[in-house]
């Protein structure tokens, strides 16, 4: 599969450090920007206002009409080439960044939209005014996962549910979503994104591999289907 | 019920903007001529107002982060619980996150509605001397989505700071959503004509929450707002059965305390993970009273005194000037 990553979180961009992709310039080409592509087979490709800063510390303090702006050149300008999947990564909210996206891909097809949470109800009580904005704005939701779902402790097993437990389940239920799926906290999940490095790849035989492999699974399917 | 007059057009490029009232999507807006003039460039008249209005409030803190999720509500909601246990100090929780207003829960005032009288708008109050304001409290059911852009969502900060009858304060806390964008610049601009003590940044230990907090730090230099100190969130985990620590959000460059090394700014403090923090959160209790001797709750009554201890050195610094 060939897939994109467009990152729209202007103000807090992640996604250039998780996939290991340091400050490469972005270069023009003919048909627009060239994506950054994380390795030589250009199987994944990114684009993220982290490569465009000569300063990764630099704020970038702009009100909505120049992140919409940004965003707008994002979508139409970025020579992504042939992509099997264009995944959307957006900051919280449901603001100027999230209606630039939609706006520029109304005339692409939009498959839906996945929604993140954590058990607790101060999280599912934000993403349930998200779940609004996607029936609103018509854009069909996916389903719901609920990450940070439970810690289980390293030296003796116990599960602790760090951040409430059952709220993403309950979300879906209540506003008739698909539930996706759980996924735990897991310190190697979190050091593997600091340091760049594909979790997938280096901790196969964990809990956290399995969770995301079968949210990866069934997400795939409904987009097939 | 509350009407909100605010009328901008779905993509206004900005009262404040070298287009505004030139392009396209001016048309028929009907504050196009004045905006055209260049009558909206000059500053908000709003900005004196709320320099008076906020006269009678001696200390006022904005709790930031770059990062969405580490815990700010969390920290402005218990911020504003242990200075009220004072009982004779008086203090305020302004939700400026207008996308995503989580304090009416926190603070266990869901399904609160703000009233009007003749001077203004009246806050929810939690205690006597503690009371709250956010758009929670406008919006009829728990699925509204407020799906504005920037100039709508600052129009209703400005109202917030201008219109509510907040009385006599000795604190004020902000709470804001993550970035640095429209809420932020118009808090910091609308709060100009008045004193602000100070931000305090929350963060968690990873890099990757870090990276957005130095991002954080930037802005505030860049608008000259003083950095009370930064909180690390979420900073390590005692299992319950057999006591031995995790690092679940490990700190792989050295967490808050070697970026504020690095960058010569106050750690105020490091809060471990505690399963019934989320808990008190979600029920609308202060963990402050639920579970006082625990660590987590013995590590803000530390932070908070030393946000204390800035304050009122900031007033010991004003009235001998």
């Amino acid at each position: 599969e060939a897939v994109g990553i467009l990152d729209v979180d202007l103000c807090g961009p992640s996604i250039p450090r998780m996939l290991s992709a340091g400050r490469p310039d972005v270069h023009q080409c003919d048909s627009g920007w060239v994506p950054v592509y994380t390795d030589a087979q250009k199987s994944l490709a990114l684009m993220s206002i982290g490569f465009l800063m000569e300063d990764p510390d630099e704020a970038v303090v702009w009100r909505g009409p120049k992140k919409t702006a940004l965003i707008g050149q994002f979508v139409s300008d970025v020579a992504w080439g042939e992509l099997d999947v264009l995944l959307v990564d957006t900051p919280p909210g449901t603001s100027d960044e999230h209606l630039a996206v939609l706006e520029n891909l109304k005339k692409h097809r939009v498959d839906g939209a996945v929604l993140v949470t954590t058990p607790q109800a101060v999280s599912t009580g934000d993403v349930r005014r998200e779940i609004t904005f996607c029936k609103k704005t018509g854009v069909r939701i996916l389903g719901i996962i609920e990450n940070m779902s439970g810690f289980v402790c390293p030296h003796c097993s116990e599960c602790s549910n760090i951040f409430s437990k059952g709220g993403g389940e309950d979300l879906a239920k209540l506003t008739g979503s698909v539930f996706l799926g759980s996924v735990p906290l897991d310190p190697q999940l979190s050091t593997s994104m600091e340091e760049g490095k594909d979790f997938m790849q280096s901790f196969p035989e964990s809990a956290t591999f399995s969770a995301i492999s079968s949210i990866c699974a069934t997400l795939l399917k409904s987009l097939n289907d | 019920n509350i009407s909100i007059n605010i009328n901008l057009p779905k993509n206004c490029p900005g009262t404040q903007s070298e287009q505004a009232g030139k392009v396209s999507s001016c048309e028929g807006c009907p504050n196009q001529k004045l905006c055209a003039s260049g009558a909206t460039k000059a500053p908000d008249p709003a900005i004196a107002e709320i320099g008076e209005k906020l006269a009678t409030v001696k200390h006022k803190i904005l709790v930031l982060s770059g990062k969405g999720g580490v815990g700010k509500s969390t920290f402005s909601a218990h911020l504003a619980h242990a200075l009220a246990s004072d009982s004779t100090k008086e203090v305020a929780l302004l939700d400026v996150d207008i996308c995503g207003p989580s304090v009416p829960r926190i603070m266990g005032l869901e399904g609160e509605q703000v009233h009007q009288s003749g001077s203004g708008w009246s806050p929810v109050y939690v205690e006597d001397n503690l009371s709250v304001m956010s758009i929670g409290f406008l919006l009829s059911s728990p699925d509204d989505a407020v799906i504005w852009r920037g100039p709508k969502k600052n129009g209703m900060i400005k109202q917030f700071l201008r219109d509510v009858d907040w009385g006599d304060l000795d604190y004020l806390i902000v709470d804001t959503p993550p970035g640095t964008s429209d809420e932020h610049l118009s808090i910091v601009q609308y709060l100009s004509a008045t004193n602000v003590d100070g931000a305090v940044i929350i963060t968690t230990p990873q890099e990757v929450s870090l990276q957005d907090v130095r991002k954080e730090i930037r802005f505030c230099q860049k608008v000259k707002l003083p950095i009370i100190g930064v909180v690390e969130n979420m900073s390590g985990f005692v299992c319950p059965k057999c006591k031995n620590t995790s690092q679940i959000f490990p700190p792989t460059s050295g967490g808050a305390e070697k970026m504020c090394a690095d960058l010569d700014l106050p750690l105020l403090g490091k809060v471990p993970l505690d399963p019934r923090i989320a808990r008190s959160c979600d029920e609308g209790r202060s963990f402050l009273n639920e579970i006082p001797d625990s660590p987590a709750a013995q590590a803000y009554q530390r932070i908070v005194q030393s946000i204390q201890e800035y304050c009122s050195n900031n007033e010991t610094a004003q009235s001998t000037t």
